[in-house]
């Protein structure tokens, strides 16, 4: 639309012709208050707090619903608007309860904020207000229903943002009242509840405490709390989370998730795991002191240099009597990058051993082979927000990623982008989808090839040939393309549809991962057959700028065990040593214990896993929400962690890595390139105290001198010191700094670096097994679910619906 | 159920075929029906709609649903051409108390308002209009239904009615008893079964309507009078009414008169004369109090305002509204205090909600009332009523809110002393509510 002018208070202000009239005065610095208008949802002009004066129209109006044009006049200020204000609020403080000192909300609440400002505060009502019970709807979501004001965000952000309707307005008048889609009559125990996501956004959204999160109400008032912004550990698209932290006796405590700071990939959006699931971290099982195994088979707690100095001599130990081939290290999903790269060149350049790989929850190996040679073909997260056309194989983004069906809800929703969707089951999407297209089971090898063009695949893919005919010439017509993998496709037949895509021109790709850095842990090397950014492992070519990465680490020149191939290796009995950080592979790849009963096993976590259990030495490991450094989301959108919270006992998984290197006798300062200058000659590894920093904190102090706009001086636990390592050798991961530092998100795209001899993918088709997907649910987050006692909840909770079928011939009357 | 009065001062146009049996479709036709639509068809496809729509001008009819729009105007807003299906929407949710005109059109011409919409129709190029009945008419609905059926018996309605070539259909449909309904936005968010609350325009209805599609929406009244309108002629119509008000209009005249009915008077009749002549006088005898002179919504009048004409200019001009026609009278017994609160727990009662000045406005008014009402008012809830009240005015989503608080302030400023003696215990009038009356409110 073309620009227009328009006058508000006096100030000329251009804008797009249509904008809304709210949207341009926030733009310009006037503030216009609202409850019921939300920007992305429909609109409503129901609280008329936004009303303004236009010149020549008789009424107020209001700004939520005023779409701009030329030489339009407007006062947003004058006694008659802050009346009308001052009114409208001191008509719902009548039945407003006046419980602000022990609202949840209290602090950050819209309507107290507004009251505030124009100073509704008179009372002349002499009748009671209207009373009501409060109601738990979920473990997740309370309502109390006299605070409710009546916005309809709640209503909206679950029907038109979520596509769950689980919450209307019943009754009528001063009568009307939300209720939840499980009426008492069918609930359980006779109380209205939500069957629904659990997402949340209604509580988010609520501007006043009428809607409480089950996990944080009455657990403390907002100023007592910290707020950091994060990524969430849980699914793949990496949210932007805000952290309410709170002091305890031994650290600092999460009491509350949230997405205050929609500045993040996100956008407005947060699911159930993101708010919730941080409880983990406080669960009663977690382990904050080193377990060694004692001669008689128990764990016993000891201090950490006792446990690391047993590790560091054990491990040295192993290296020299059965060298680096008898090691095996396995890296974890929810590691930050800075930490996924350390341990990965500990393992290459201090165990001297390939043998390094993790559970890969998608198979970023074959995608980023498949794009071998290309640019600018990774898609972000944010385009799943604007691109015109998406293709979605595979995947349940409503259940694995919720934030990218968000993203694809919005963009259908706002932009008609057309969302064309193939898959085995009928995925919620597809509700949004302009095709759907039913694929038979192992049918999206068949799919790929068909779409490239070779019909006789076709009754693979389905027995409606026709629907899948118009399926791809629909596809064909599209001049770009943003095609989406579930982490099903994997090898081969991701890479067929890869090559379907890349015949047309604006296509670009992203594959769903399961947690948190799954893209990152394979673009950091945790791989036995690719260097970090996916640089291929053979002989030394000083000419080649591919051979640094090894050259630099004196890391062997052939690939070593993968993951089944190290646990291959201990049931053989070559398998010295076996290092796990943050993984649980015995649980996850099924694995017989009786084989690792030859095996020094050291393991880092902050529960007994089972792989856990079977360890001769526990390090109680912080989580991501406890530590800083950066993680890359599905999409290769690279994103800052900040430490949140903090546990008295555990370290983080960086720190035990350089400690246990400096036990062995390395040298740390090769390792970790810290101190000013990287790799510079003379100055002394000190182990961070230089900076009074005690050992295990020099990680807080680097974000407290950041925070203080002083440069940090770096130890070799300080994981900016390993990025600065990343940002020289990674491909791909030409960051910038200042956005990474100012909590924004970036987008990198490690595609491979072609392969010289031409020997074709990596990872072939016929080791399945070894991409594993988690299929998560929005109830489960991989062996997190167990120690979440919301993720629990909500679980149990989901069981105790009642199914209800509604028999469309039966409901006639 | 209303009776059949008459008056000689009435100007026949609507009730022509009152009480002669005009619900049966031969009854209708040998009383002209259907002649105006097929008087309409013989002007030729093309010249039609044009035809049609000049003459609905001509006649100066305005809606007579309350607002009083022009509807030649209003049918000429559609667009000729259309990609979504274009609609009539005859609002036939005739709840405003004090009114009963649609009442007697539904049961005396049922065909006439099927004509009507017909005629519509064609005018704008609908294919579908819909007869939208107030959820508590269920016996008029039997009627209307039969008719429809019989008309499309007759080949009136259907895939090619009066063998023109063209297709039209008619489908009836009831709510389920809200006031807001009759609001034309929420009506049609009603009819397509959703939350019956106004939407937000622009769009306007005759861009975006029902399901999307252009829509004209009409009171059944003045759907009613468009068949007539084609016979006689726009400008003979017209000529009926006074400046600016073309036409009869249906008055429904109750509470304390002698003949209370519905009555059909020029445009621009005299209060005073309707009152006093055509609807018999005052009860009994008694004096005069007050006249609400067009539904609840409508600002009452003093007994000394009533020499005034009853049409949408003059009535605006003195601060009060000609709104649905229906005048309700009130004798020296009535209570003010207790009228007011009565009209005002009508309008809690019926508040969709949606917005917060109607929703907690009419709530607290109606709380402070009946507090007054029961004896523990102090001077000043008085203050309050009014306060609220006007602060309710114009801030609304949709009309409603004006509509519950314009009588209110009628009643405090007109009526003020009543309301200051009343709190200091000296009452005027009888008051008739009985406890459970106050415990459940009126309207239920």
């Amino acid at each position: 639309m073309a620009d227009v002018t328009i006058t508000v208070d006096g100030k000329k202000i251009t804008a797009p012709a249509g904008t809304l009239l709210i949207e341009v005065c926030k733009t310009a610095g006037i503030e216009i208050p609202a409850f019921c208008y939300y920007p992305g949802l429909s609109l409503q002009a129901a609280c008329r707090m936004c009303v303004v004066r236009q010149e020549k129209v008789p009424k107020l109006q209001t700004a939520c619903t005023t779409q701009i044009a030329e030489g339009q006049v407007f006062f947003t200020d004058t006694p008659e608007v802050v009346q009308a204000r001052k009114a409208t609020l001191q008509l719902l403080l009548g039945n407003h309860p006046l419980d602000c000192p022990v609202c949840d909300a209290g602090g950050e609440c819209e309507l107290q904020d507004m009251t505030f400002k124009y100073g509704a505060a008179d009372s002349f009502y002499a009748e009671p207000k209207n009373h009501r019970e409060e109601q738990k709807w979920s473990p997740v979501v309370y309502f109390d229903r006299p605070r409710c004001i009546l916005c309809y965000r709640c209503v909206r952000v679950c029907g038109e943002g979520m596509d769950v309707f689980a919450l209307a307005v019943e009754n009528r008048g001063s009568s009307s009242i939300i209720v939840p889609n499980v009426p008492a009559q069918l609930a359980p125990d006779n109380l209205a509840q939500l069957d629904c996501e659990q997402c949340g956004m209604c509580i988010d959204i609520c501007p006043v405490g009428a809607l409480t999160s089950g996990t944080y109400r009455y657990k403390t008032r907002p100023w007592e709390m910290n707020h950091v912004a994060t990524v969430c550990t849980h699914c793949g698209d990496g949210c932007k989370t805000t952290l309410g932290v709170r002091s305890t006796s031994d650290g600092s405590q999460i009491v509350r998730g949230d997405n205050r700071d929609k500045s993040g990939i996100n956008g407005d959006f947060l699911c159930n795991k993101g708010r919730y699931a941080f409880d983990f971290a406080n669960n009663s099982e977690r382990i904050t002191q080193p377990l060694v195994r004692q001669p008689n088979g128990e764990l016993k707690p000891v201090s950490w240099e006792e446990a690391l100095t047993y590790v560091g001599t054990k491990f040295a130990e192993l290296l020299n009597t059965h060298g680096g081939r008898s090691f095996g290290v396995i890296g974890g999903n929810r590691l930050t990058n800075e930490e996924a790269y350390l341990l990965q060149k500990f393992a290459r350049s201090v165990l001297h051993t390939n043998n390094i790989d993790h559970h890969r929850t998608a198979d970023y190996a074959a995608f980023a082979q498949s794009l071998a040679g290309t640019a600018g073909r990774g898609a972000s997260l944010r385009d799943t927000l604007i691109a015109k056309a998406v293709l979605l194989v595979g995947g349940d983004p409503t259940n694995q990623n919720p934030a990218t069906a968000w993203n694809l809800r919005s963009n259908v929703r706002h932009n008609g982008a057309r969302l064309y969707i193939a898959n085995i089951t009928e995925i919620k999407l597809r509700r949004q989808a302009r095709a759907f297209l039913h694929v038979a089971e192992y049918g999206y090898g068949a799919l790929a090839e068909y779409l490239a063009g070779d019909d006789s695949t076709s009754s693979s893919v389905t027995p409606d040939s026709a629907a899948l005919a118009s399926f791809r010439d629909a596809l064909r017509s599209e001049e770009s393309l943003l095609i989406l993998i579930g982490n099903e496709l994997r090898g081969a037949e991701l890479k067929r549809l890869i090559d379907f895509g890349l015949t047309i021109p604006g296509a670009k790709f992203a594959l769903l991962a399961d947690y948190a850095n799954s893209r990152g842990a394979a673009d950091m090397g945790l791989l036995p057959d690719l260097l970090p950014g996916y640089t291929h492992i053979g002989p030394i070519d000083t000419a080649d700028p591919a051979s640094r990465i090894a050259l630099e680490y004196h890391s062997p020149t052939s690939p070593g065990l993968d993951l089944l191939e190290i646990f291959d290796a201990a049931t053989v009995g070559n398998l010295s040593a076996l290092y796990v950080a943050g993984a649980n592979p015995v649980a996850r790849y099924d694995v017989d214990p009786a084989t690792l009963k030859n095996t020094f096993i050291v393991v880092q976590d902050m529960f007994l896993t089972e792989t856990a259990v079977l360890a001769d030495v526990v390090l109680p490991a912080a989580n991501l929400y406890e530590k800083s450094g950066c993680v890359s989301n599905s999409y290769g959108d690279l994103q800052q962690v900040k430490k949140a919270a903090d546990r008295a006992g555990v370290r983080s998984d960086f720190e035990m890595i350089v400690r246990i290197a400096d036990k062995m006798g390395a040298d740390v300062r090769k390792l970790v390139p810290f101190g000013p200058g990287s790799n510079s000659e003379g100055i002394s590894a000190d182990m961070g105290q230089t900076r009074g920093a005690e050992s295990g904190e020099a990680d807080r102090h680097a974000v407290w001198l950041t925070a203080n706009n002083l440069e940090p001086r770096l130890s070799p636990f300080d994981p900016s010191a390993m990025l600065d390592e990343i940002q020289r050798l990674v491909p791909g991961y030409k960051l910038l700094r200042l956005q990474l530092l100012s909590g924004n998100d970036q987008h990198l795209s490690p595609a491979a670096v072609p392969i010289r001899d031409d020997a074709g993918l990596v990872q072939i088709s016929n080791r399945r097994d070894l991409v594993l997907p988690a299929n998560d649910t929005l109830f489960t987050s991989g062996s997190l679910t167990r120690y979440s006692a919301s993720l629990n909840d909500l679980q149990q909770n989901q069981l105790r619906q009642p199914i209800i079928q509604i028999d469309n011939k039966t409901v006639v009357d | 159920m209303p009776r059949l009065v008459s008056h000689p001062d009435e100007v026949i146009v609507l009730k022509r075929r009152f009480g002669q049996g005009a619900a049966k479709i031969d009854r209708y036709i040998a009383l002209d029906g259907y002649a105006a639509a097929q008087k309409a068809i013989a002007q030729g496809k093309d010249a039609m709609p044009g035809w049609i729509i000049d003459t609905m001008k001509a006649s100066g009819l305005r809606g007579r649903g309350g607002a009083g729009f022009p509807t030649g105007m209003k049918w000429s807003f559609v667009p000729k051409t259309s990609a979504k299906p274009k609609y009539v929407l005859v609002n036939g949710d005739e709840s405003e108390p004090g009114t009963c005109k649609d009442h007697m059109l539904f049961r005396e011409d049922p065909h006439a308002v099927i004509e009507g919409t017909i005629i519509a129709g064609l005018a704008i190029g609908a294919k579908t209009g819909f007869i939208y009945l107030r959820g508590e008419y269920r016996t008029l609905l039997n009627i209307m239904e039969h008719a429809v059926a019989d008309a499309y018996a007759r080949g009136f309605l259907g895939k090619n009615i009066f063998g023109s070539g063209l297709g039209f259909d008619i489908i009836t449909q009831t709510g389920a008893g809200a006031y807001e309904v009759g609001e034309e936005s929420a009506l049609m968010e009603s009819l397509e079964g959703k939350r019956g609350v106004p939407r937000i325009r622009p769009p306007f209805p005759a861009v975006v309507g029902l399901y999307g599609g252009p829509t004209i929406i009409n009171n059944a009244e003045t759907i009613a009078n468009v068949p007539h309108i084609l016979l006689m002629g726009g400008e003979a119509y017209c000529q009926l009414g006074s400046e600016r008000n073309g036409g009869t209009r249906l008055f429904s005249i109750s509470g304390h008169v002698e003949r209370p009915g519905v009555y059909e008077l020029p445009m621009g009749y005299p209060l005073r004369k309707a009152i006093y002549e055509v609807a018999g006088g005052i009860l009994g005898g008694k004096e005069l109090k007050a006249v609400v002179p067009g539904g609840a919504s409508c600002p009452v009048l003093r007994a000394d305002e009533i020499d005034i004409g009853l049409d949408f200019d003059q009535l605006a001009k003195c601060g009060s509204m000609l709104g649905s026609g229906g005048i309700v009278v009130l004798d020296e017994t009535v209570s003010i205090v207790e009228f007011a609160l009565r009209t005002i727990k009508f309008y809690q009662h019926e508040s969709c909600g949606w917005c917060i000045p109607c929703r907690e406005g009419t709530d607290w008014i109606k709380k402070t009332l009946t507090r007054v009402y029961e004896g523990g008012g102090a001077k000043k809830d008085i203050e309050t009523v009014q306060y609220v009240a006007e602060n309710m005015m114009g801030r609304t989503f949709c009309p409603f809110g004006d509509a519950a608080a314009m009588p209110t302030l009628g009643f405090v400023k007109k009526f003020r002393k009543e309301f200051e003696d009343y709190i200091e215990g000296k009452k005027a009038g009888t008051p008739l509510m009985t406890e459970e009356h106050i415990l459940v409110g009126a309207g239920h």
